[in-house]
């Protein structure tokens, strides 16, 4: 089979595991999760077969292109179910192939035992297919089909143990709070509809120059950014992530780590033809990914909970993405969301594999000292951590250093200070887990009798580490192999001569990270500093970070009370009184009528005589006048 | 003065007083036997009006068949009794009904008033009419002209008679030797009641 | 003939109305049912007065059939009146309010 012809097949693989998980997954017992890791692995496979075949084509014509179907023809309007491999999409799916099966393996072993083990499978199996849908749509409804998928399968995995109220409450927030910034996409959507009569891509971005005026792209582009700040948790609509953190720790992995999250950056470099001819909302996102970025790297900083740190990590992360990305560097945005890819999912099993260690135990305060108790599960975090925190030459470092490169050299200081900083507080958030998990005394009876996970767990871990360590070489200037592959498809990174030269840069950041990462070890594990004393006297400083600066609370009282109040007026008073009532009435008026109808029918032969008779006259009358 | 004038004012009020007399009786037997009254004057009328079959006719089917029908019944339902005749339900009916009857009369008054007016005779003709015989003349009309009608209207009664045996017949039920021996027990001091049996 | 044939004609509206009035104020169903045969005689006399005056045989040929028709009637009512009295052991029409609303 052709390139081309093949490509329905990447979707389609995982689309399959999940339609026989779902059907007769209880039956397979232990070989769902093999059936289902095998169809992704398949996938890849496919995945990597196809882009090689488009590594052979031609720098300018790496396009492979296939129409499954026509899916909607409504008058001028048409649809068809058509998908499109380009550099971009080309990256997207190896990376959620690729680090979807190794987190379908580490699943096999993590999920064991799980009543609905199959249906677990089946549900990740979907949301690959979902994802890859999403990224393979050569049409912006494929794309909302996707992202919409993903969304619900994103719902079905936070909320997997539903029997607890707070991880099925924690699913609803997830959707409810993407669910605002869909609908601004699905506006921004009919938007493009109104002005192009379509939504292919090549149709878009080959007349967008001529048709869109600034206005009009600016209010596409942001409300696309919408969904992309819902899907991808930047702020405002960040408060979902965290407590996504109740779904098992492969979904944390795949879903909010390595793909479902990055949807939205793919979403603004799919789309960034738009954005650049509005320069506005470039400005918007890459002033969002910097907020978010401190914001959520703050907050990782009070965490307690090992996953909620990774939480607002990945939230933070994704704000330097949405910086690179506001600042036109596209490609580098697509790096970090490959690094960030690896490390993070790497982390996230790390933590799976703590947890299960420490018998579900996500507190980090009763870690400590595992690292003698868990090596891989330990060497493969912390090689994780180096890459986030930008340690020489682990591929976080190249990615984050080309952004802060970008902002200094296009003259965007503010910019490349707030990142800096924000490189800083990651390395401190980021020592700090580590040196609570892995180092120091065992703080706790689970500590103490932790043990390793089994192969089917480490396996994966070791591969990302390998990863994340060299996926650099990826990517090493912005030149690199990443950014030259996408150039035909997101253009070259802007360069500049402003700012400080680039090896000033590098030597500021990887210093900060040093520094960091070397306070955190004094503090949290040398032993020199009693921090828990400390932690005690910065109490309420602590209390804020933790509680995310009280962003959630705020939500709570401004939106979710009096949201939950309106729809108890409109429950008990308005359907139970006004709908109800017309209701009832018109039920009651029928009977009153009735009732004053049913007067005539007096069952006595002499009332009805009596009305003949008059009748009769009436009729005597009335012809004796004509007459 | 003709005699049939004098005829005339004797019998019409007999007859609306008696028509009168039966709407006011409390006993149905009386009230029949005052309407037995109407039919004789009515009769009377036919033979002023030229038609002395009918007069015969009157007297023979209505005032000898179909009231003693009528006694039949009310002497077979045993409700020659007393009967209320204050009203309690409907308070309107009587008013109302009195002054309808009333507008009626005054209706037929001035229709007759404006159409042919009190002063017109019968015309003279009426004995070529009656060539033969009133009874040949009838039968005349009625075996040619109205031949038809006069075979639908035979089938009428036989239907009629048909109809009346199967309405008037007691449903057969059976009947158990107990109830037959409670039925006889009970009928036994009953004997002694003046009521007919029913 | 010297009587006007209109007094036949007032004549038989008065016991016309008399009879109906009798359907209506009478409770006993025998009463009502000989009212009724009143207004048919009536309307028999207006009739023959008819036929008089058109000189034709007409009218007394109808006043025939309304006779014929009427005995026929009687039979029946009389014979339903006999029914529903088994039912309900009373002739008074107040008393079959079964219809009543």
């Amino acid at each position: 089979m052709s390139a081309s012809g093949s490509l329905w097949l990447i979707p389609a693989l995982p689309l399959l595991g999940a339609a026989i998980n779902l059907l007769i997954g209880k039956r397979l017992g232990r070989s769902a999760g093999i059936l289902a890791t095998a169809l992704v692995v398949a996938s890849f496979v496919v995945s990597v077969a196809v882009v090689g075949s488009l590594l052979a084509l031609g720098a300018e014509e790496r396009i492979h292109t296939q129409h499954l179907f026509e899916w909607i023809r409504v008058g001028g309007f048409s649809v068809g179910a058509d998908l499109r491999l380009d550099a971009l999409s080309a990256v997207m799916i190896l990376v959620v192939t690729g680090i979807g099966s190794l987190i379908h393996l580490y699943a096999i072993g993590y999920m064991h035992g799980d009543p609905r083990y199959g249906r677990f499978f089946a549900y990740l199996n979907l949301f690959v297919s979902f994802m890859l849908v999403l990224v393979l749509g050569e049409n912006l409804l494929l794309l909302y089909v996707g992202w919409e998928g993903v969304g619900l399968c994103s719902y079905l995995l936070i909320g997997f143990w539903f029997e607890k109220t707070e991880n099925a409450n924690a699913a609803k927030k997830a959707f409810v709070t993407t669910r605002i910034g869909d609908t601004a996409m699905m506006i921004g959507l009919a938007l493009l509809v109104l002005r192009f009569g379509t939504l292919d891509f090549s149709v878009i971005f080959g007349s967008a120059a001529g048709t869109l005026t600034k206005g009009a792209a600016t209010t596409i582009a942001l409300l696309l950014f919408a969904g992309a700040v819902g899907k991808s948790a930047q702020v405002p609509l960040h408060v979902w992530l965290p407590d996504a953190m109740a779904g098992p720790t492969p979904v944390s992995a795949l879903i909010h780590a390595a793909t479902m999250v990055t949807a939205g950056v793919y979403l603004v470099l799919r789309m960034h033809v738009i954005f650049e001819i509005s320069g506005v909302a470039l400005t918007v996102v890459a002033i969002t990914g910097l907020v978010t970025m401190l914001f959520a790297g703050t907050c990782a900083f009070g965490q307690d909970d090992i996953k909620r740190v990774l939480a607002y990590s990945t939230v933070s992360q994704l704000g330097y993405m949405f910086m690179a990305a506001g600042m036109r560097a596209y490609s580098i945005a697509l790096f970090m969301l490959v690094a960030h890819a690896f490390y993070k999912a790497l982390m996230f099993l790390g933590a799976g594999s703590v947890m299960h260690g420490m018998h579900e135990e996500t507190d980090m305060k009763r870690m400590g000292g595992l690292i003698r108790k868990m090596p891989v599960t330990g060497v493969t975090f912390i090689v994780g951590a180096l890459a986030l925190a930008g340690v020489f030459p682990l591929s976080g470092f190249f990615a984050k250093d080309e952004i802060l490169e970008v902002a200094s050299s296009t003259g965007r200081p503010w910019m490349y200070v707030l990142g800096t900083v924000g490189a800083l507080v990651s390395a401190l958030y980021m020592g700090r887990l580590v040196f609570l998990t892995f180092f120091g005394r065992a703080r706790s009876e689970e500590a103490e009798h932790a043990h390793e996970s089994s192969l089917v767990m480490t396996i994966p871990l070791i591969v990302l580490a390998v990863g994340a360590a060299v996926a650099g070489i990826l990517d090493t200037s912005t030149d690199g192999l990443i950014s030259r592959f996408v150039e035909p498809v997101v253009g070259s990174v802007p360069e500049g001569a402003a700012g400080i030269a680039r090896s000033a840069v590098v030597t500021i950041s990887l210093s900060l990270a040093v520094v960091g990462l070397f306070v955190t070890w004094v503090v949290y594990a040398s032993g020199k500093i009693d921090w828990l004393a400390l932690r005690v006297r910065m109490q309420p400083a602590q209390r804020v970070l933790e509680h995310g600066w009280y962003v959630d609370n705020y939500y709570s009282a401004l939106l979710v009370t009096p949201g939950k109040a309106a729809a108890a007026w409109l429950a008990y008073v308005f359907d139970a009184k006004v709908v109800d009532g017309v209701v009832n009435g018109i039920g009651a008026a029928v009977r009153a009528l009735a009732r004053s109808g049913r007067r005539l029918q007096t069952g006595l032969v002499r009332t009805y005589a009596l009305a003949f008779l008059a009748g009769a006259i009436c009729l005597l009358v009335y012809v004796g006048f004509r007459l | 003065m003709q005699a049939d004038l004098i005829l005339f004012w004797v019998f019409a009020p007999i007859s609306i007083a008696s028509g009168i007399a039966m709407l006011l009786m409390r006993n149905a037997v009386h009230s029949a036997l005052f309407l037995i009254v109407n039919f004789f004057c009515l009769a009377i009328f036919y033979l002023i009006l030229g038609a002395p079959f009918l007069f015969a006719v009157q007297i023979i089917v209505y005032a000898g068949a179909i009231m003693v029908l009528f006694l039949f019944v009310i002497m077979l339902l045993g409700v020659d009794g007393r009967e209320d005749l204050r009203e309690r339900r409907l308070i309107a009916q009587r008013p109302l009904a009195v002054l309808l009857g009333l507008g009626f009369v005054l209706e037929v008054f001035f229709a007759v008033h404006g159409a042919i007016g009190f002063s017109r005779h019968a015309p003279a003709g009426f004995g070529k009419v009656n060539e033969g015989g009133n009874t040949q003349a009838l039968a005349r009309v009625l075996f040619q002209k109205y031949f038809f009608p006069f075979e639908v209207t035979s089938i009428l009664l036989i239907i009629a008679a048909i109809a009346a045996m199967v309405l008037a017949q007691r449903k057969a039920r059976a009947v158990t030797q107990a109830e037959m021996e409670a039925h006889n027990a009970a009928l036994e001091p009953a004997v002694v009641s003046s009521r007919p049996i029913a | 003939m010297r009587t006007p044939i209109a007094y036949f004609l007032v004549l038989s509206s008065i016991l016309f109305a008399i009879g109906t009035v009798g359907v209506l104020v009478r409770k006993n169903a025998l009463i009502i049912f000989m009212s009724v045969e009143l207004q048919l005689n009536a309307v028999n006399l207006t009739l023959v007065a008819f036929s008089r005056m058109h000189n034709s045989l007409d009218g007394q040929v109808l006043a025939f059939f309304s006779m014929v028709v009427a005995a026929a009637e009687v039979v029946v009512g009389l014979a339903i009146i006999v029914s529903v009295y088994r039912r309900i052991r009373s002739v008074n029409v107040d008393d079959a309010e079964a219809l009543r609303g």
